[in-house]
């Protein structure tokens, strides 16, 4: 019984080898289809990944104040009224802020570093000690074209034109958040910025018990009215909901290629050539049954999906992780068009791979039933009739 | 409403297999009213011919069914994120009324779809095709069905809001919540294990009998005991055995352990169920027709293979989920 | 004893009920016993072709019986037509119908490829089938690479490998020369001394003159006009 099916689609292999010219159509088209909704959800899913790595180290809970419902600055000494709250270690004041640079068209963050930060994964260097250092990202040195001892030219607040010396450089694999990140001593970027010295951008703060931190939340609203707690899962879950809701869109949109490509199949599929339809009239003349002249159909049709299948998800990998994902990052990325360009690394789930093969694989199957049955239902006779 | 790839596969998947059994129930129509096996016209020729094309489409519906039931549960695990609370699949189902319904009308689909291509090709392989009636009438109810599962996946996906803090499967199964979810959780360990293990050991013992002899009696109390076995295991995985795979004593989800942190030890747990359950109902609901002759020569040279099914679907079923009870370090019924 | 091939009131109408309506046959009365050679003959359209394929089930007839061994199976559904076909029958092309791109073993495989035979089993058979027909050395060889009596003997090959108890012959001498024609009969031969019962529909008077014919018909407009037994 096995040997026999296995026979059939031996043939079906057979056959598809012997009429290159028209499947190599259809093949291309279908691996072209293949490619493009899966370069859409694997960068989805490698940025998903980035933001879920980088959240990985990010406090638990963020404690900003609002001013006016804007985003202002938080006295230092909300610090010490949240540090008593039960439950919560450490609470961090950091001073961070944005950077444009006109010339080179792109948006940093600048980060001051306090004594105590001394986790950050370096590729080379060490961090800056002095006033006159700075650390930064890969992208940042990609955009400048500088390297490790080098100077980095930075306007501040008062127009003043300042050097720092490169004295350490983020890892190349490192994720999006230090790939556009600068590093300055902590009293230096106060300086930079013109920021007041008992003031920070917003406080981390470490919560012992990850299943209280939606009450210690409340808790720290309710102390500091006007502060605006966020916690890493809400963070999180924003980001999910955004990638997936743009993902989402952007296949949407790309289902009409698929709708389109259905009609290609369709159209592929019905138009059987006479050599074709001769060949299956001797098959059911020589004892093939509407069922076998199915199965042949089937497998040939299994076979180029899987072909096409296998060939778009590799060209959709490369496009992605090795050139960059050139073609699709506008699109998706959205709001980080400033961001300095940067390396995506691999992420791919099988559950992607599932998804994308139920969205291509079986609306192709679907488009060859019928075209597939009606050859199959030739008569015997025909051969003899000719 | 949430937008991800996962639930665009789904519900276009599930339109395609909708629009195609639509097609097919038509044909069905056709059939049903002119279907006439003593004519020799060229319409019954066609005819014959358009329900290899009906075959076709329900085997296609039906391979769609079981791949769309995976994806439906990892789509569920992967949204989970999106609602704060929720730990799980669990949780993402939790989110509305309408994700367990969803999922139970897709277990009911899964057997209806394998019962209608399992009689089509018994029906087949008659010379009279002595079902056609049948057949096609039940093509016309599990065409709406598929239809209801459409539905249904799309009511609950643009009915969830991810802002909903959901409970996750520690809260949804824990026990003060009265849903039926919970219930299951809360049976009591010890007699529901008893019944599990009472009700699979007679099963096992009906398929022996079943095989060594003919009497009908066997086949039908095959089929109540495989319909019993399959709602108690469901309601054990919830209650018990999913506490011994996780060796948790408050973990209750019944899909975590299709995952890779449980060595995808769900997997045969549910193929082994759903396998073992299918082939025995199979000989039950085929015993009525042994009246026909040309089926009865064919269910004749079938039946052991279905027990034989049947029988290592549970075995395998019985053997995974009790080593751990048996051999695991947990210990549940200490506490 | 019964005939191994009895149709009674064979009828066959294409396209019924439609202007284009063609009675192919009518009321046909064919008999053929275990083991004999039957030749048809009649000139083209005269049904003999429609004949062969009701006979072969390859399609149904519109009234009638037609009794294989005893059994009717004019009222077959087609797939188990397809199982006659495959088991019972070997059919032996006038256009000789191979498939030209692939190699001869590849072609004269094909019917059993629904079968349940192993895969082992298929190429011994495969094997004795090209020895005894002198194809072995080609066997690897594209259909289109062959001469005209090759692609007979592959044809036939083709009609034995599911060692059929009946060959059925359509025109099988239309496309070769004298000589060719006289290795068909030989082999031919050979078949019927192996107890095959053989049935050919033909014009060519080379065939049905020859001393294997046991039986003749002759066709006429869709009906038998003539049987001797020889």
């Amino acid at each position: 019984m096995i040997s026999g099916k296995l026979k059939i689609l031996e043939h079906a292999l057979l056959s598809m080898g012997r009429r290159k010219q028209k499947n190599f159509a259809i093949i291309a088209v279908y691996t072209l289809t293949v490619a493009t909704l899966a370069s859409i959800l694997f960068l989805t899913q490698s940025l998903r990944t980035e933001a879920r790595n980088v959240l990985l180290d990010a406090p638990d809970l963020v404690v900003q104040r609002l001013a006016a419902g804007r985003h202002d600055l938080i006295p230092n000494h909300y610090a010490e009224k949240i540090g008593q709250l039960p439950g919560v270690g450490n609470v961090t004041p950091r001073i961070w802020g944005y950077y444009y640079d006109s010339l080179k068209k792109v948006n940093f963050t600048l980060m001051g570093i306090g004594p105590k930060e001394r986790d950050l994964q370096l590729f080379s260097g060490e961090l800056p000690k002095t006033a006159k250092q700075c650390a930064l990202g890969n992208g940042i040195a990609k955009a400048y074209g500088v390297e490790l001892g080098d100077s980095l030219v930075l306007v501040d607040s008062q127009n003043r034109t300042l050097l720092y010396e490169i004295t350490g450089l983020f890892d190349h694999q490192s994720n999006l958040l230090t790939n556009d990140l600068i590093l300055l001593t902590e009293p230096e970027l106060r300086r930079f910025f013109n920021l007041p010295a008992d003031r920070a951008t917003d406080l981390a703060v470490q919560v012992y018990n990850q299943r209280e931190i939606a009450t210690l939340a409340k808790k720290i609203k309710y102390e500091l009215p006007d502060t605006r707690p966020v916690g890493k899962t809400e963070i999180l879950h924003t980001y999910d909901t955004v990638f997936n809701w743009r993902s989402g869109i952007m296949l949407t949109v790309f289902v009409s290629a698929l709708i389109a490509f259905c009609i290609l199949a369709w159209d592929k599929a019905t138009g059987i050539s006479a050599e074709e339809k001769r060949e299956i009239g001797i098959l059911k003349a020589i004892g093939w049954d509407t069922t076998d002249v199915l199965m042949l159909k089937f497998w040939e049709g299994l076979a180029v999906s899987l072909s096409s299948f296998l060939l778009g998800s590799s060209i959709a990998y490369l496009h992605i992780y090795f050139y960059g994902a050139s073609v699709l990052t506008p699109v998706i990325q959205g709001w980080s068009v400033l961001f300095p360009e940067f390396q995506l690394t691999p992420a791919i789930d099988l559950y992607q791979i599932f998804v994308l093969a139920i969205l291509t694989i079986v609306p192709y199957i679907a488009c060859t039933v019928i075209p597939s049955w009606k050859s199959a239902i030739t008569d015997p006779d025909s051969v003899m009739r000719s | 409403m949430i937008l991800n790839p996962g639930i665009l596969a789904l519900l276009f998947g599930s339109t395609i297999a909708f629009v195609m059994l639509l097609y097919a129930a038509g044909l069905g129509v056709k059939i049903l009213s002119r279907w006439d096996p003593q004519s020799s016209s060229e319409e019954q020729l066609l005819l014959e011919r358009k329900t290899y094309l009906v075959s076709t489409i329900v085997n296609f519906a039906f391979g769609f069914e079981i791949l769309s039931g995976l994806l439906f549960i990892y789509t569920v695990e992967d949204i989970h994120r999106l609602f704060i609370g929720a730990m799980c699949a669990t949780g993402a189902l939790n989110a509305n009324q309408i994700g367990w319904l969803a999922l139970l009308i897709k277990i009911i689909l899964f057997f209806a779809a394998a019962l209608w291509v399992h009689f089509n090709r018994l029906d087949q392989r008659a010379e009279d095709t002595p079902l056609v009636r049948p057949k096609y009438l039940g093509l016309l109810l599990l065409t709406p069905l598929v239809g209801l599962d459409l539905f249904l996946q799309y009511s609950y996906f643009t009915g969830l809001q991810p802002e909903i803090i959901t409970s996750c499967c520690g809260s949804l199964f824990s026990l003060g919540n009265d849903s039926v979810a919970s219930e299951l959780a809360g049976l009591p360990a010890k007699p529901t294990m008893l019944a599990f293990f009472l009700i699979a050991g007679s099963c096992l013992i009906i398929q022996t009998l079943c095989l060594a002899s003919k009497k009908a009696i066997f086949r039908y109390l095959l089929f109540v005991n495989a319909l019993a076995l399959f709602f108690i295991s469901m309601a054990s995985i919830v209650s018990f055995i999913s506490l011994y795979i996780y060796q948790m004593p408050t973990h209750h989800c019944p899909f975590d352990m299709l995952q890779q942190n449980y060595a995808f030890v769900g997997y045969p747990i549910y193929i082994g169920l759903f396998t073992g359950t299918l082939f025995g109902l199979i000989p039950g609901l085929s015993q009525p027709l042994k009246k026909i002759a040309s089926l009865k020569r064919e269910i004749d040279k079938y039946e052991r293979r279905w027990l034989l099914l049947s029988f290592f679907g549970i075995v395998i079923f019985l053997l995974i989920v009790a080593w751990p009870i048996l051999f695991g370090p947990f210990i549940l019924l200490g506490y | 004893m019964a005939a191994l091939i009895q149709t009674e009131a064979l009828c066959k109408i294409y396209n019924r009920q439609r202007p284009d309506e063609v009675q192919a046959l009518s009321e046909i009365d064919f008999t053929i016993e275990q083991g004999e050679v039957a030749v048809l003959k009649g000139p083209s359209g005269s049904g003999k072709t429609s004949l062969l394929s009701l006979i072969g089930g390859m399609t149904r007839p519109t009234s009638g019986s037609i009794l294989l061994s005893g059994n009717d199976i004019a009222k077959l559904p087609e797939r188990f037509l397809a199982g006659i076909r495959r088991k019972s029958f070997g059919f032996i092309f006038q256009q000789f119908n191979l498939l030209r791109d692939l190699s001869v073993r590849d072609n004269i495989l094909l019917p059993l490829y629904p079968t349940e035979l192993k895969t082992a089993e298929m190429q011994k058979r495969a094997g004795e089938i090209l020895e005894s027909l002198d194809l072995a050395s080609k066997q690897k060889m594209k259909v289109r690479q062959l001469s005209g009596g090759e692609q007979q003997r592959a044809a036939i090959a083709r009609a034995l490998i599911n060692r059929p108890q009946i060959i059925i012959a359509d025109e099988p001498s239309a496309h070769l020369d004298s000589k060719l024609t006289e290795e068909l009969l030989a082999i031919l031969t050979r078949l019927k001394t192996e107890g095959k019962t053989i049935i050919i529909a033909t014009h060519d008077p080379s065939i049905y003159q020859h001393e294997l014919i046991d039986r003749s018909y002759l066709m006429h407009d869709g009906s038998l006009v003539e049987a001797e037994q020889l």
